[in-house]
């Protein structure tokens, strides 16, 4: 086993050898422009992106015609809401989402309400989920689009998105989902889960930084969408910017692999994750799941250490990388937003602990990392001024604490 | 972040961690931060009422490294001062002498402020000699 472990793969993944290997020729020997329409360079590029158009769809449901190339989700996410947005203004100037997406999907929906639409952030259940009365309640005449997320970054919840889709379309309005950390990872199905756009990542999945895509429904109904590019007219005109083959190659080959090995490795991470889990919670006290374990990406936990401040944490494992939702690892010291929207309080926040697990690690590794994270906390708790009035018996809620 | 080898070495080894009982006359509790703001300090100095010298001083702390590091440090620098010495003690002191970067300097204020709240509720106790003193907490 080797030091440092790498078990944040909610962040990024390394590229799987076989990814890597698919892509190498695309940069020295076969480096053509896809776009290249009158010789053999331009053809063999074309004909590496429209493999990987192809295995893309595929691993989804999808048709390899609705699948555009980007530079990764946060411009997937883009596209997909100001794009949605732009093209359907005259129906409706209301979008819904909810208070748990991820920033590209946040900072995306402030922008069109400076530019004048109105949206909804729908508040979450303590268990991470989107509550459907709620969607329900919310949805106007003037809603044109649905975005919600099918797997949440942090704490790895799945939202019932079939339902919400069924939702949004009882009323015409579209439904986007970012599905950066669900692709690949568990079953996605554009039909079954009734998704008329979703935004892909590759290096969530064993894939490359920098490439990615958005699957635009084409039938039933045809989603339209305004380019956020000018340019060539590249990707049927929704994206311009010369094609990244190498990276969408990749992008490509893992959609393959994931596709061959998804269930093997869904049986693998839950092994895993649940072995971490349970030797977590039989050693210690006071330790909180956060977010529901039953709707849930099988490579995720994560957990609140109570008592325990989660940079203090990271830093005494530090030969294992893993990520807390604590303010003071974050530049703004605020705490994870996502676990303040589980109303779970923010004392708890700052004790969470991220783990992403992966397609790399292995037993002895988790085996490690529960060893490790026990005897810090156990060390942290003997520091910890809260834990000693918790053995107490103090009610830490109600004493007057003198916040600056 | 990179911690500094001083942050790194309270942290690893933190000085005089533990509690006095907070009933002692001559020991003065300081409880600053919340869980909320991700931080809670615990100071408590022990007094020689006869030399008014600080002869011993513990520090719990629910917070990051730096925040850890702060108050060893401060427990460090209490012991052997007299209480009027110790609040002169600044959280400039201890940013430099921890390498503390811009955004761990709220973490030296806390131990400051634990410093202050401690000897503040000596000196209360002291001039109250025989009253029983209110639990701070
Ligand atoms: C849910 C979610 N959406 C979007 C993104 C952004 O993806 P990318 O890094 O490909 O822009 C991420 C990655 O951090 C994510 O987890
Ligand atoms: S206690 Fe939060 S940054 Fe130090």
């Amino acid at each position: 086993m080797k030091l440092p472990i790498y078990m944040d793969n909610h962040a990024t993944t390394p590229v799987d050898p076989r990814v890597f290997k698919a892509m190498i020729p695309y940069f020295t020997d076969t480096f053509g422009n896809a776009a290249s329409r009158n010789h053999s360079f331009g053809w063999v590029a074309e004909d590496a992106v429209e493999k990987a158009r192809k295995q893309v769809a595929e691993l989804i449901g999808a048709t390899a015609k609705e699948i555009v190339f980007t530079s990764g989700a946060t411009e997937s996410d883009n596209l997909a809401l100001k794009g949605v947005a732009e093209m359907y203004a005259e129906k409706g100037n209301h979008i819904i989402t909810a208070a748990t997406e991820h920033k590209a999907i946040l900072d995306t929906c402030k922008r069109l309400e400076k530019e004048g639409y109105k949206v909804t952030y729908l508040p979450v259940e303590t268990n991470g989920l989107v509550d459907l009365d709620k969607l329900r309640a919310a949805m106007t005449d003037k809603t044109i689009l649905v975005s919600i997320m099918y797997a949440n970054n942090e704490i790895g919840v799945l939202q019932p998105v079939a339902e919400i889709s069924k939702i949004a379309k009882e009323r015409g309005a579209l439904f986007h989902t970012d599905a950066t950390q669900a692709i690949g990872k568990v079953p996605v199905d554009v039909i079954k889960d009734g998704i008329d756009l979703a935004s892909i990542s590759a290096h969530k999945m064993y894939g490359p930084k920098g490439v990615g895509a958005l699957y635009v429904r084409r039938r039933n109904p045809r989603v339209q969408l305004t380019a956020q590019m000018d340019g060539g007219g590249h990707e049927r005109g929704m994206r311009s910017g010369t094609l990244n083959v190498p990276g969408i190659v990749g992008l490509g080959e893992a959609c393959a692999i994931a596709k061959a090995e998804m269930s093997e490795e869904i049986k693998r991470m839950s092994y895993l994750r649940d072995k971490l889990k349970a030797r977590l919670m039989s050693s210690l006290d006071e330790v909180y799941i956060n977010g529901t374990m039953e709707h849930r990406l099988p490579n995720n936990l994560n957990i609140s250490f109570a008592y325990v401040e989660g940079e203090s944490l990271l830093m005494g494992i530090n030969e294992i990388a893993v990520s807390s939702g604590s303010a003071c690892t974050s530049a703004t010291l605020e705490p994870s937003y996502v676990l303040k929207a589980l109303g779970a309080g923010d004392d708890l926040a700052h004790s969470s602990i991220r783990f992403g697990l992966g397609r790399f690690n292995t037993e002895e590794e988790v085996d490690y990392v529960a060893a490790k994270v026990i005897d810090v906390v156990q060390k942290l708790r003997e520091l910890s001024p809260l834990y000693e009035m918790h053995k107490e018996g103090i009610d830490l809620t109600k004493v007057q604490w003198t916040a600056h | 972040m990179a911690y500094s080898d001083k942050v790194l070495d309270h942290y690893n080894n933190p000085r005089n961690v533990g509690s006095f009982d907070k009933k002692d006359p001559n020991v003065g509790t300081g409880m600053v931060g919340a869980p909320e703001c991700g931080d809670v300090m615990k100071l408590q100095v022990k007094v020689n009422p006869a030399t008014g010298i600080i002869e011993d001083a513990k520090f719990k702390t629910f917070g990051c490294g730096s925040a850890i590091a702060s108050s060893s440090l401060a427990t460090e620098w209490l012991r052997g001062k007299t209480v009027d010495e110790a609040l002169a003690i600044k959280n400039t002191d201890i940013v430099n002498e921890l390498s503390l970067p811009p955004v761990k300097i709220h973490c030296s204020v806390l131990a400051e402020d634990a410093i202050k709240a401690a000897i503040d509720d000596y000196k209360k106790k002291s001039e109250n000699v025989g009253v029983e003193s209110k639990a701070h907490a």
